[in-house]
């Protein structure tokens, strides 16, 4: 009974109706945030392009991460199967095209994926152990490969050499319209319209392509007969067996997938971001991946979510370090009004709490100019932290994810 | 006969592992061109150069305590992937303390070591907490932790903050830390040999004896090897799992101090990462034992210490990554293949025992 109700909790705190309330609150909050700090670039549409570019990688490994997930692996192994992807992309996209590059990157991923199954699945290692492992070997292998294929070829060891564009496409009318909207500094329209233009403006054919993963993940996760199977191996792998349920096939297709979609992701940074290959250019986006898995509650709206947040701060940054100052201004909201109801509720824990962030927070903001690169630079595993410590009572990860399982074994 | 069997199986992972790692690398060096045979060969005699073998020697230091560290997770089912941001945040403070006090150096060297480990202790009971009370896996808040660490220390590192400038480059330091918070090092070999390895075999003693003759060590293992029957039996299953973690961290905190008092005295954004994936490793090899771990770490960093060798074969040197993550998995994998056949022969004799002695139950048995 008690489930029953917690569903139907859930199901309307993520309504459609609930959560446009709360993106209408959000984009109302940080209008008045811009107009009051006078920081204009947050909702501009060059910030929003950028904020797409960080946005992709990070969205990809976390859909990685969800499908290795919801399957009852845990993938630690995303950023070396990113940094397969980055090499992979680089160089048959060098000698093919970029087109030919993503799908090489997809390529190179899954194999890691497939690897790490074999090894989890098949042998049973403990999971940790070989993503860990398989992190170690993605890079030591995109650095031997390097020395290998580059040199000579216009690239050195930790370099390759350029890729051409995929392209990018603008749509027409609307762009320039919403442009002009943007610059007129109106309340919450100019930040709509900058948004918007962001999204309409220059947008990578790739950025298109790789978007829709989330919803082909979604529809697949949820709406086929193939993605029951697959939540069902990572809720109850004992049980889905003794229904038929072919476990290690279902985690090997779902290993194969999540590698390619992190190989994706590298694709995407080599191949886009960068135009060519650099060593140590994923900078632990894999694990912020799996941090955007958490973030997201195993849901892929909530992975996109997190992504975005994580994008936006990683654009911000390098951008114009004042904006992400002035993003501590919806820290001290946020953290204050998450006080004040758990005030109405009588939590005296929670509120003190709630209000001690946003007092510490607003301190720091009043004090200083901007906020450290380095503070912005782990801001996600920080946020990931702290939703784990704070929120850990509604988050809800498949209740096998990690756990080994051997077939014909209980437990 | 039987001791024997069990000695086979037990070294006949790791044997296996290294075995698998040497092909692997063979074909690889094969397909650069080199003779496998003769880069070994050369691996060797660089290696086994006297002021290389002391290189080595301060280096299996800071490796054996990195997988003491792990092994003691192990022995609890925790997973320490945290011992990077541990040990990295411990030996920058340590120095910053040591930096900042004037004491003689028989309260001096004390405080700096204990700084460390309290700090790498404090580090690790944060995921030992959230492990606990939230039930949150270790490695995702480690890995988390990590990152914040390398962040936290070059936030602090600034010339504005703790740290200073160095004088030749621009790579930042913290102060100097007086001669007083130094340990000495025996000349050897023409290299000099840090003391504070001296520490680390103390450590390894000590591991052993709180493991296998303590009551606390007793819990440990009991909890480690079944959370709810140690709890039904009156263990505080949680605490121990606390407790664990914070010591991890501890011992943690050491890895990298022979360095820091033997040698540089100051810390610097030169101290290496990826003990912590090495230290596993090495508790894996060593199977958590502490002379294992010792063999294992002096195996690896005689790898590494050789690996410049590769670079005249013409072998990129960064092979030796690639050789690492083989062997990390090449060990598991080993492990996991040699518990399964040794049980199946434990289950054959316990059913043979069991078995009426007819036809029918030698059938099955085949």
């Amino acid at each position: 009974m008690s489930t029953l109700k917690g569903n139907r909790l859930w199901k309307i705190i993520t309504s459609p109706s609930r959560m446009m309330l709360t993106v209408a609150a959000i984009i109302i909050l940080i209008s008045l945030i811009r107009q009051f700090t006078g920081v204009d670039d947050i909702t501009s549409p060059g910030a929003t392009g950028a904020t797409i570019r960080f946005t992709i990688p990070i969205l990809m490994a976390g859909l990685g991460g969800l499908w290795a997930e919801r399957s009852g692996v845990i993938n630690i192994g995303l950023e070396g199967m990113m940094i397969l992807g980055t090499w992979f992309g680089a160089w048959f996209g060098f000698l093919y095209g970029p087109w030919v590059g993503i799908f090489a990157g997809a390529v190179g991923g899954a194999i890691a994926g497939l690897l790490h199954a074999f090894l989890t699945v098949r042998v049973g290692i403990d999971q940790a152990v070989s993503g860990l492992a398989i992190n170690l070997l993605g890079a030591g292998t995109a650095r031997f490969l390097s020395g290998v294929f580059f040199i000579g070829k216009g690239g050195d060891v930790n370099i390759s050499p350029q890729v051409s564009s995929t392209g990018s496409f603008t749509v027409p009318g609307l762009s320039p319209l919403l442009t002009t909207l943007a610059h007129k500094h109106i309340l919450v329209i100019s930040d709509i319209a900058g948004v918007s233009a962001g999204l309409v403006t220059k947008i990578n054919w790739a950025s298109l392509v790789m978007f829709l993963a989330l919803p082909i993940t979604a529809w697949i996760l949820w709406k086929t007969r193939f993605g029951l199977r697959m939540r069902f191996c990572g809720e109850n792998p004992v049980a889905a067996e003794s229904l038929g349920v072919n476990v290690y096939r279902t985690r090997f297709i779902a290993m194969a997938v999540s590698g390619a979609l992190a190989g994706l992701g590298g694709a995407y940074i080599s191949i886009v971001s960068t135009g060519n290959y650099l060593e140590g250019q994923t900078a632990g986006r894999g694990y912020i991946g799996l941090a955007a898995v958490i973030f997201g509650n195993w849901t892929p709206v909530g992975v996109l979510g997190g992504s975005v947040l994580f994008g936006l701060t990683d654009a911000l940054r390098v951008r114009q370090s004042t904006s992400v100052h002035a993003l501590l201004l919806v820290v001290i909201v946020l953290a204050g009004v998450y006080g004040l109801t758990k005030l109405r509720k009588k939590d005296w824990k929670g509120f003190i709490t709630g209000i001690l962030i946003a007092v510490l927070v607003l301190a720091y903001y009043m004090i200083n100019k901007t906020v450290p690169d380095e503070f912005v630079t782990f801001f996600p595993n920080l946020t990931t932290i702290l939703v784990l410590a704070f929120l850990s009572q509604r988050l809800r990860p498949p209740a096998m994810a990690g756990a080994p399982y051997r077939k014909g074994e209980e437990g | 006969m039987k001791k024997l069997n069990k000695l086979f199986w037990a070294l006949a992972a790791p044997v296996a592992a290294i075995l698998f790692t040497l092909i692997f690398v063979s074909i690889i060096l094969l397909f650069k061109g080199a003779n496998p045979l003769s880069t070994f060969q050369l691996i060797a005699t660089y290696g086994s150069q006297s002021d290389n073998i002391v290189a080595e020697l301060n280096q299996t230091v800071a490796y054996y305590l990195a997988g003491v560290a792990a092994a003691i997770g192990f022995k609890m089912l925790l997973f320490n992937i945290g011992i990077d941001g541990q040990y990295r945040l411990a030996i920058f403070m340590a120095a910053v303390v040591g930096g900042a006090t004037h004491l003689p150096s028989y309260l001096e060297v004390p405080l700096i070591i204990l700084t460390g480990m309290v700090v790498g202790a404090l580090w690790a009971s944060i995921s030992g907490y959230l492990k606990v009370k939230r039930n949150i896996s270790e490695v995702i808040s480690n890995i988390m932790l990590n990152t914040i660490a390398s962040g936290l220390i070059i936030y602090l590192l600034q010339p504005s903050r703790l740290g200073l400038k160095g004088k030749s480059s621009d790579n930042l330091s913290t102060p100097l830390i007086p001669s007083s918070g130094s340990l000495p090092t025996f000349h050897i070999f023409g290299g000099e040999l840090y003391s504070f390895g001296l520490v680390a075999i103390a450590v390894g003693i000590l591991y052993w004896i709180v493991l296998n003759k303590s009551v606390f060590g007793f819990n440990l293992r009991a909890t480690g090897m079944s959370f709810r029957a140690a709890r039904a039996s009156g263990v505080n299953a949680p605490r121990m799992v606390f407790i664990t973690m914070a010591l991890s961290g501890g011992i943690a905190g050491l890895t990298g101090m022979g360095e820091l008092l033997c040698n540089t005295h100051t810390y610097s954004l030169a101290f290496p990462t990826g003990y912590a994936l090495t230290g596993l490793a090495l508790a894996l090899l060593g199977r958590s034992n502490p002379i294992g771990i010792a063999i294992a770490a002096f195996f690896w960093s005689f790898l590494e210490q050789a690996a410049p060798a590769l670079d005249l074969e013409g072998v990129p040197k960064e092979i030796v990554m690639m050789m690492q993550g083989t062997i990390i998995l090449a060990t598991v994998t080993a492990y996991e293949v040699v518990k399964r056949i040794t049980r199946r022969q434990q289950q054959r004799l316990v059913g043979a025992a069991d078995a009426p002695r007819v036809e029918v139950g030698q059938k099955g048995d085949k």
